[in-house]
């Protein structure tokens, strides 16, 4: 066992927590407030290499390994969990996707641009009547000979705005059920795909989310990813190693929450005392500290999983559904412990709270997390 | 042209300083920059990608091995080597002296030291050096501009600032201003910061002229106390008996 990072690790989570503490924190309630994508935000952490986190330089990223990941997500998300969204897209589902499962051709064509941080790539599973069940997919896309044809809408896409690489999950073959579904990448530019309004959602409000329509889109034959039939596995691979980056925004969303409790406890008085002394918040902010502990671990141990290349399914499962559900509480006690400046915008825990919520919801919920985990113990 | 940049390890300057004797106590200490010699390091670096002139940076510092992820941060965010002197920095004639020596054998046109280091303040290093390397020195320098292959360094001075030119070798020590925002590596830089040279070396005997005897931390404040502003009497008591002003 070794619980130490070592200088680079450590260098990252630094440049990270700079780059948060010094750039994001500046407009982060204006964009919350306003709805504002930060586009020159993604361009400048794209040019630290924070977009291709993982993704080996051979393919223009930065190479680094999911230990240092959980690290830098946890800092930016502390500030600004919309940037850690589309940090996570891009690096854990997009990024990782392609590289573990693509073809030489499709790596050098998609990934490289979606590494440096020069485009973004957005991921696209969830439908109108399929999210968290992913095994029947009503988007089809049907094999026309040498292109498919792809047809449906897809819901809640984040990035789908911004990205202009999309990885699209459809049928081709609704017989063969789940073994009929294939990943494909697909150019947001193609005709035929439009986007429904900008989601007017209650948290992560600076990440842009749409629903997307594809009317008899054509896609090339080579931008398939994998075998025939390989599009459900290929989601449920990605999506089980994306959850480490979600688990770590969420811890980072609850350190993020913490921190203010603790500077507010130490500097508000009353009854004649910083409110630290009273031992009902001081044993509030213990609680917190011990659950963000164990959540941040959680999510250590899963990326060490996946950086030493043994399963990592569980571990990421239960990194997810902890973090989130302990930093929907820890954002919820924070803003207890601000009393009536915690709800209002300037003071920054009610976002973070907002911000909570969806990391119980998003890339599989915290009930189907328990699915996964469940299942896991009778294996 | 080449820029020898001095940096100093110090505490991160939201440490909670304690001692143990005139030790700092070093116990979960964050070590970084010097705040000063960072923003010396990123002129010489804004000036290097400004097509100036420069060919090479350098940064050397006299330190312990734990200084290395300090000096390795400097790599990273772009200088192209990297001295150590193996010692512990005792007061600032040995360090300037030790670097003096090593700086004889590095070829440089302009050092750069910041202004002060956060750590002990001593205001000291930067005019020692050059006054031991016989060059000449410009202190609370918040420009550094190269023209024609000359250095233009502005100096603040009471209300304005003076120019000067140098066509010869030249320290300046830099104070905030210099640059605006510290450079954050990125992760390419971090991944190349062990690739770079980082040359140590053995310090040069040499007796150290100070000792610390003592360090006593700032007297914490009192509390503020209210007075009734019928109450005079009270407040003058206080004035006279306790904060003794009176």
């Amino acid at each position: 066992m070794n619980f130490e990072f070592s200088e680079e690790q450590l260098m990252i989570r630094q440049a990270a927590r700079d780059y948060a503490q010094r750039e994001l924190i500046k407009d982060v309630l204006e964009r919350d407030e306003k709805a504002i994508f930060p586009t020159h935000h993604l361009k400048a952490l794209g040019e630290l290499g924070f977009l291709g986190m993982m993704t080996s330089p051979k393919y223009g990223g930065s190479g680094m390994d999911a230990i240092s990941y959980v690290l830098a997500m946890e800092e930016i998300a502390k500030v600004d969990a919309s940037m850690a969204v589309i940090m996570s897209i891009n690096n854990s589902l997009v990024n990782y996707g392609l590289e573990q499962y693509g073809n030489e051709f499709q790596k050098e064509k998609f990934l490289r641009p979606l590494s440096d941080g020069t485009q973004i790539g957005a991921f696209l599973l969830s439908e109108p009547e399929a999210g968290s069940d992913a095994t029947h997919q009503n988007t089809s896309a049907i094999d026309m000979g040498d292109y498919y044809l792809i047809n449906g809408t897809k819901n809640w896409i984040s990035n789908a705005k911004s990205a202009s690489t999309y990885i699209v999950i459809a049928q081709t073959n609704s017989e063969k059920k789940h073994h009929g579904i294939n990943a494909f990448i697909v150019d947001k530019n193609t005709a035929g795909i439009s986007l429904g309004p900008h989601e007017n959602k209650m948290g992560m409000r600076s990440s842009d989310t749409h629903s997307v329509m594809f009317t008899d889109v054509k896609v090339p034959k080579e931008n398939r990813i994998g075998e025939d039939g390989f599009g459900f596995k290929f989601a449920m691979k990605v999506l089980s190693g994306g959850r480490i980056g979600i688990a770590a925004q969420a811890v980072g969303i609850a350190s993020g929450a913490m921190d203010l409790a603790l500077k507010y406890a130490q500097e508000r008085k009353a009854f004649g005392t910083e409110i630290f002394n009273h031992q009902a918040i001081a044993f509030k902010l213990a609680d917190m500290a011990v659950k963000i502990e164990n959540a941040r671990n959680l999510c250590l141990k899963a990326a060490w999983l996946k950086d030493n290349h043994k399963p990592v399914d569980i571990a990421s499962a239960m990194a997810k559904q902890y973090a989130a559900d302990i930093a929907m509480e820890v954002t919820t006690e924070a803003v207890q412990i601000h009393g009536g400046y915690g709800y209002v915008k300037e003071y920054h825990v009610e976002r973070l709270m907002r911000e909570a919520k969806l990391t119980q919801i998003y890339e599989g919920t915290s009930e189907v997390q328990k699915i996964v985990i469940s299942r896991g113990l009778v294996k | 042209m080449n820029i020898l940049v001095c940096l100093s390890n110090v505490p991160d300057t939201t440490t909670k300083v304690k001692f143990n004797g005139t030790k700092l106590e070093t116990e979960g200490v964050q070590w970084i920059i010097n705040p000063w010699d960072e923003l010396a390091l990123t002129r010489a670096l804004e000036l290097k990608e400004s097509g100036a002139g420069i060919d090479n940076i350098s940064v050397i510092t006299v330190g312990l091995e734990d200084a290395e992820p300090t000096i390795r941060k400097a790599l990273a965010i772009g200088a192209d080597d990297a001295y150590r002197i193996n010692s512990e920095a005792f007061d600032s004639f040995y360090t300037a002296a030790q670097i003096a020596e090593l700086a004889k054998n590095i070829p440089f046109d302009l050092i750069m030291t910041g202004f002060e280091s956060a750590d002990y303040n001593g205001v000291a290093v930067g005019a020692m050096l050059a006054e031991l390397l016989d060059i000449p020195s410009v202190g609370a320098v918040s420009a550094v501009n190269v023209k024609d292959g000359k250095w233009l360094i502005d100096r603040e001075i009471d209300g304005g600032k003076e120019v000067l030119q140098f066509d010869s070798r030249v320290l300046v020590s830099v104070q905030k201003g210099i640059a605006i925002d510290p450079r954050i590596p990125a992760m390419r830089g971090i991944m190349n910061a062990r690739r770079k040279p980082l040359n140590v070396s053995n310090p040069v005997a040499l007796d150290s002229f100070n000792e610390i005897i003592a360090i006593e931390l700032p007297r914490s404040k009192s509390k503020v106390k209210l007075f009734d502003p019928e109450d005079v009497q009270s407040l003058l008591d206080a004035l006279r008996n306790e904060a003794h002003v009176l």
